[in-house]
Parts: C-alpha cells; sequence; structure tokens
C-alpha cells in the first residue's frame, strides 16, 4: 500500500476524519457566494453540524449549479492561493470550472499514487500517458500522480499512432493510460506493423474518459495480453483518482478519507441503503480552494460492502452501469449503450467499433445498430454474413423490446476511434 | 489447388476503386472480377495472378479480404462448352455455390470458376470424368 495508516485505517478512525474534514470544507465553503447562499437559504448552521448524518441537511448540487457559478463562485479560497484550474469540455453549455490550492494538488497526486500502487505499479514502472493533457483533468491528473510515485513518465498525450508505438518500443513503456476505443485502434495499427502487442512490454492499462463494458475491457486485456484496470473520477471530484480497482479487480475502492458516498434514487432523492443500485452523490471533504457538498454525478452504481481481500477498508463501487442521461428509451424500456456494448463485443466476429442510431417512422422507434466486422473473422461467405446478422439480431432480442436491424460495416468504416466515442446518434425529433 | 481472393465491401460507391487502388500499387494483375451482393453488403471476388500477396495487401489497408480455395475447370469455347462439365456436375450430386466463368482465346478455350463444399473431393470426381482442371499456376499465369 501506499499509505497503510489511511488505506486500512480503523473504520471509527475514518469517520472521525471525516467529520473533521468535512466541517472545515463547509466551514470555507461558507465564505463562498454560491454555497453561502444555499446555506442561508435553507438555514444550515454550519457550526451545528456535529455528525455524517447531518450531511443529509444539505441539497444536492449539481452540474447546472457549478455552470450558473461560473466563473468563480464556489472558489474558496484567496485567488492568490490557487495554483491551478480545470474546465470542462463544455459541450452542452457553459464549461465547469475548478480550483485547486497547491495543497489539493499535491493531495490529489498523492491520491492517484495511491491509486496507482493498488493496481501494484511500483516506481520502476514506466508510464505512457497517452491521455489529452490541457483544461481536461485526465491527462495532467495521472502524470501527477505517476511522477508522486516515482515512475518515468511519457508524457505522449494523445494522437500520433505512430509516435505512441515507438515511444513504447523504444522507452520500454509498461503501463498505460489510454481511452478504451483508442486501445483498440492502436492495438490493430500495431498489428499492421507486424508486431503483435502481446510482445510489447507492456502489462498494464489505466482505461478512462468514456464509458465501456466489461467485455470490452476483456478484449484489450486478450489484444494487449495485459492487465487493464477501471477507475473512476471526474473533474468536479479533481479528476481521475476518485476510486480505482486493486489487483483483484471486484470494484473500485472509493477513497473515503476524500469522499463521503452516498448512493440515491435518482428520482426521488431518497438515500438508499448499501448495496442497492442508484445514482452516486459524493462530497469533497479534502480541497480547500472549491469544496462540493453531495454532488449529483449522474453515474448509476452500487456500494459494495462487504470489505476487499485486499485489506484497504475504502468501500468499492461497482463498475458504472451508465449514466442517468445516456439511458435511452426504446420501444418504451430503457436502455443503456453499455448494454448493447456487451453483447456486441461477445460476438467474436463483430470488430471494435458500433453506432446505435435511434430513428421513428410513422410513430414507432426504430434502432439500428451499426457494427463493424473483424477482418481476421470474415471467410468470405456471404451466408456467414447473414447469419451473423441474424446471431445479433437474436443475442440482442432479450434485451430490447423493438427488432433491431442490424447493418454490417468495413472494419474501420465507423466514426471516433480515437477519443471519445459517439456511440448513439438519436435522431428522433421529439 | 487455386485460390481467389473474397472482400467484404459495403454495398456504395468507390467500394471497388478501393480495392482496385491497393493492388495496383502493389502490381497485382485482376484477371477476373465478380460481385454477389446481398443489399446493404456484398462479397467482391477477385481471381488475382498473385492472390496471396494481394489478399496480404488488402489486409493490410484494413480490407475485410480473405483467401477462398476454389476449382477452375478449362473447357472448349464452343456452344455446348459448359453444358459438358455441367452436366458431370449435375450427374455426381455436386452443387455449385458461386461461379463465374471467362473466356481466354475466342472460340478455342474458356474457364469456369466455381466454389463447392469439398473442393478436394470434386476436383478428383471432376479429373476421373476427363474435365481438366486448371492447377493454381497455369490459372494465375493465363
Amino acid at each position: 500500500m501506499w499509505n497503510k495508516d489511511i488505506e486500512a485505517i480503523d473504520r471509527k478512525d475514518l469517520e472521525a476524519l471525516q467529520l473533521k474534514r468535512l466541517k472545515k470544507a463547509l466551514e470555507l465553503a461558507s465564505g463562498t457566494p454560491f454555497y453561502g447562499k444555499v446555506f442561508r437559504d435553507n438555514k444550515v448552521d454550519v457550526s451545528k453540524i456535529t455528525t455524517l448524518e447531518h450531511l443529509k441537511d444539505l441539497p444536492f448540487t449539481v452540474k447546472n449549479d457549478l455552470r450558473l457559478s461560473y466563473p468563480d463562485g464556489m472558489m474558496a479560497v484567496p485567488k492568490s492561493d490557487v495554483v491551478r484550474m480545470h474546465a470542462s469540455s463544455g459541450t452542452t453549455g457553459k464549461s465547469t470550472v475548478i480550483f485547486y490550492s497547491q495543497k489539493d494538488i499535491h493531495e490529489w497526486a498523492d491520491l492517484v499514487a495511491r491509486s496507482m500502487v493498488a493496481t501494484g505499479t511500483t516506481r520502476d514502472d514506466i508510464f505512457q500517458n497517452m491521455m489529452g493533457y490541457g483544461l481536461f483533468t485526465g491527462g495532467l491528473g495521472l502524470h501527477y500522480g505517476a511522477e508522486r510515485l516515482g515512475c518515468m513518465v511519457i508524457p505522449s498525450s494523445t494522437g500520433n499512432t505512430l509516435r505512441q508505438i515507438q515511444l513504447m518500443e523504444d522507452f520500454f513503456t509498461t503501463v498505460i493510460h489510454i481511452t478504451p476505443s483508442y486501445a483498440l485502434h492502436l492495438a490493430e495499427e500495431i498489428h499492421k506493423q507486424g508486431v503483435d502487442p502481446r510482445d510489447l512490454p507492456v502489462k498494464k492499462a489505466y482505461l478512462g474518459a468514456e464509458p465501456y463494458s466489461e467485455a470490452t475491457r476483456d478484449k484489450i486485456e486478450e489484444q494487449w495480453g495485459i492487465d487493464a484496470y477501471n477507475s473512476y473520477g471526474m473533474s468536479e471530484m479533481n479528476g481521475p483518482g476518485v476510486a480505482f480497482e486493486c489487483t483483484n479487480k471486484a470494484g473500485m475502492h472509493l477513497w473515503e478519507d476524500f469522499y463521503i458516498t452516498e448512493v440515491i434514487n435518482p428520482e426521488t432523492g431518497e438515500v438508499l441503503p448499501d448495496g442497492e443500485e442508484g445514482e452516486l452523490v459524493l462530497t469533497h471533504i479534502n480541497r480547500e480552494a472549491m469544496p462540493i457538498f453531495r454532488y449529483r454525478t449522474r453515474d448509476l452504481t452500487r456500494i459494495i460492502p462487504e470489505p476487499c481481500s485486499c485489506g484497504r477498508v475504502h468501500r468499492r463501487i461497482e463498475r458504472i452501469k451508465g449514466r442517468t442521461d445516456d439511458m435511452f428509451i426504446i420501444g418504451g424500456v430503457n436502455i443503456f449503450p453499455s448494454q448493447i456494448e456487451s453483447v456486441l463485443m461477445n460476438i467474436p466476429e463483430v470488430g471494435n467499433n458500433y453506432q446505435i442510431v435511434l430513428d421513428r417512422e410513422e410513430n414507432l422507434d426504430r434502432i439500428i445498430i451499426k457494427v463493424e466486422l473483424y477482418s481476421k473473422m470474415f471467410h468470405g461467405d456471404l451466408k456467414d454474413l447473414e447469419k451473423l446478422r441474424k446471431k445479433i439480431v437474436e443475442e440482442l432480442r432479450a434485451l430490447i423490446v423493438v427488432n433491431p436491424r442490424i447493418e454490417l460495416h468495413e472494419p474501420g468504416s465507423l466514426p471516433a476511434s480515437v477519443g471519445k466515442a459517439v456511440r448513439v446518434v438519436d435522431n428522433r425529433k421529439l | 489447388m487455386p485460390f481467389q481472393v473474397s472482400v467484404f465491401a459495403e454495398n456504395r460507391p468507390g467500394k471497388i476503386e478501393r480495392i482496385t487502388d491497393v493492388l495496383s500499387r502493389n502490381k497485382i494483375n485482376i484477371r477476373a472480377i465478380t460481385i454477389s451482393d446481398s443489399g446493404d453488403y456484398g462479397i467482391i471476388k477477385l481471381l488475382l495472378d498473385r492472390p496471396e500477396a494481394g489478399c496480404d495487401a488488402l489486409k493490410e489497408d484494413g480490407i475485410a479480404a480473405t483467401l477462398k480455395e476454389i476449382i477452375a475447370v478449362k473447357m472448349e469455347d464452343a456452344p455446348g462448352g459448359l453444358h459438358t462439365v455441367a452436366s458431370i456436375l449435375s450427374d455426381k450430386g455436386i452443387n455449385v455455390e458461386d461461379a463465374y466463368g471467362f473466356m481466354i482465346k475466342s472460340h478455342e478455350s474458356a474457364i469456369f470458376v466455381f466454389q463447392v463444399e469439398n473442393v478436394k473431393h470434386v476436383e478428383k470426381l471432376l479429373q476421373e470424368a476427363g474435365v481438366i482442371t486448371v492447377t493454381e499456376k497455369e490459372l494465375y499465369l493465363l
């Protein structure tokens, strides 16, 4: 472990630490325009919060609150104490901005180092960071964590596939940080150069920045001959390193000395007991420049209450099932793209990319699923392709009521294997 | 045993051009081409002078291509030429799955290429019945 005192802490001591940090965060936040008003409006007396239970008296914070406090309505320290900001892409409106003090950056790096150690990474590893640097937290987050741990960091960032491959070969990269779609794309490109990715020294990957299914992870592990780890993070909660799998790969330890975890019913806001599935709500209690309370992540998961055999007491969350806002309804049934992906990625003839197109014809929902044929599984027979198409329909039938139309596409012809892949196109005019 | 190259292609403009581009860059000659399509997509079948090299080049370009064993028979380019071969196939109860033909020399000889389930068995039957099957060397050098 990176920090045994904290990772294997007694739960009572952990809760005491949480309360102490929560109180400090509330004090800091009460001086901000945003939370100052929230506390006044909801008659929250910060000095009267004496147990963790009292957290429930606070209202939720939602993404839009961050947009409304743009640019610095949630900044809780003097501007001169802020050393960095990050911002979300803001594709659906004004971007959300997060601030960090020197201490925050330091603590965050420590948390990421802790996460990496949980997966078995050591200072002897060579870490190639193929994530975007800049306003996005993914690149810099892991970069600082890996440096803290003492790895040699190759800050190769995104794109330039040939150079990525050359860096891996020349500097014996052992750990990569990569989006799942790019990992699949890169494996194909490496094959094209006549090299089997399994023969490279890479032994571990951190996947992030876009949703993916367990089947995709299996596929990446298979193609690269590595261990791929699920992790969880978001800029509102610092960035990467909020929750991380240990080598048991059975759920992600959510670092409870930094975050207070709740799972709620997304419809009613009711807090659910441990083990039940719902929307993850997080309170950041260890970021002085910008505390956030009861943040609705829109991510669906559940807390795994059972202890993990690795000895870390921080409770685990299950892999994210989907986002409350990614979900689409077709023929009256709620579906997450990840469910369709799971089915597709278990069919060996299906290639790496797919796209779900939703349409409406004569008031009826139609779902078109475009999949790529996996080159190696093509044997030259038209009737095999027809069989494959039927097989995909059969496998999906259990999941979706509406009969899907399956389109087979040439390998590499579907968009966005690099960066964030757009998987669902909704053409329905509602 | 001769091979053809079968390529998966979506049914859209440019599908042949993408293949011929790769083949011409690699100096591979096409002896015959046929397309079987099934609405949205189809399979383009190519008889090449160097099928292995052609197939590799296509795959390297990210195209789904595969080598497919075929039978090629030589027959007289005259009325009834194909009928002789077809009768033998029919007598022996052999189902031709996919086929195409082309002429080598006008009024002299033509080639009939087809796919069957058990290539070796069928080839043997044809040879026993006196049909001339073309070896891969002969076929690629035509």
